[in-house]
């Protein structure tokens, strides 16, 4: 899911690279003033975790595979935006340091994986918490559709630079990000399961869903 | 400051991580990646140029093999826990939690 330099166009990096500016700033000033000093070290765990996730390719079909993009999971345990700097952390060292995504599309990357995949998933989780009555249901689907959603993304901009025609790139992209995001699902579940099991009081948004459950 | 995690739970995630962080290249397919496969089912993976960047794909230039993959993992796990401790360190207004706790 990593883009490498060369396949977008100058507009969409610079448009990419303004977009997640903004995104940035936002959260962090939200960190600022809502995150706990105590769960400072959960922050360094998290991301610790994530890019260690990530470096695992598990092959789905065909000789493709798919790696934890982790955005969902984050989201889960320090809030939508801890969880944007944390992903955000994570793909600057992985394209400075190890060449894992280019540094003229580390914007795009970054508006991916740490903006659209983190914030979709915010959204899909509150809205799903609604509908189904299983937190591994939500849990499982918001994590799976934030993943597909992001690919779908990330063919946009393809299409955006000219690099290959939307009705070809989009569905391919979809196509794939089907089976990825059942692998990012599977993953967020059983993470955020057993950390519920052993440090239930930690997770921002699993104590908003506990607050909530305990009405009944 | 509070404890955030028991030592045992602590060590079991740190453990997890130092392991896949380090078996990295034998846990993981070589297989392409869903976007990478993308580009190659529509051929547009030669757009693909090499970026500046420290290291080459996550192996550093120490040892071989095994070795070289595990410590870039290794390196790149530390690298995140300490960017992150030191950036939250740095930016998190103490004043405005405790009242927000109030």
């Amino acid at each position: 899911m990593h883009i490498p330099d060369g396949f977008l166009d100058l507009k969409t990096c610079i448009g990419t690279y303004l977009g997640t500016a903004g995104a940035l700033k936002f959260s962090l000033d939200k960190l600022k003033n809502n995150f706990a000093e105590e769960k400072i070290p959960l922050l360094g765990l998290l991301g610790a975790f994530i890019f260690a996730a990530q470096m695992i390719n598990l092959p789905i079909a065909a000789g493709t595979s798919g790696h934890l993009l982790g955005g969902v999971l984050a989201m889960l345990v320090v809030g939508p935006w801890a969880a944007t700097i944390v992903i955000t952390a994570i793909l600057v060292i992985q394209a400075i340091f190890f060449m894992d995504g280019g540094i003229t599309v580390l914007g795009a990357n970054i508006f991916n994986m740490a903006v659209v995949q983190v914030f979709a998933g915010y959204g899909l989780y509150i809205a799903l918490q609604r509908i189904t009555k299983s937190a591994k249901v939500s849990v499982f689907l918001a994590a799976f559709l934030a993943t597909v959603i992001s690919a779908a993304v990330a063919a946009l901009e393809l299409a955006i630079s000219g690099t290959i025609a939307l009705d070809l790139v989009l569905p391919t992209m979809i196509g794939w990000h089907l089976l990825v995001g059942l692998i990012e699902g599977t993953i967020t579940v059983l993470i955020v399961s057993y950390l519920e099991r052993v440090i239930p009081n930690r997770l921002e948004l699993l104590n908003y869903r506990v607050g909530d459950c305990g009405a009944h | 400051m509070i404890v955030v995690l028991t030592n045992k739970v602590f060590l079991w995630i740190v453990g997890v991580i130092l392991l896949l962080a380090f078996f990295n290249s034998v846990l993981a397919s070589s297989h392409s990646d869903g976007l990478e496969r993308v580009a190659e089912d529509l051929g547009f993976i030669d757009y693909a140029k090499d970026s500046f960047s420290i290291f080459s794909d996550y192996q550093l230039p120490i040892g071989d093999g095994l070795v070289a993959t595990g410590l870039a993992g290794l390196l790149g796990v530390g690298l995140t826990y300490m960017t992150l401790t030191l950036l939250a360190k740095g930016i998190i207004n103490k004043k405005v939690v405790k009242q927000d706790e109030n």
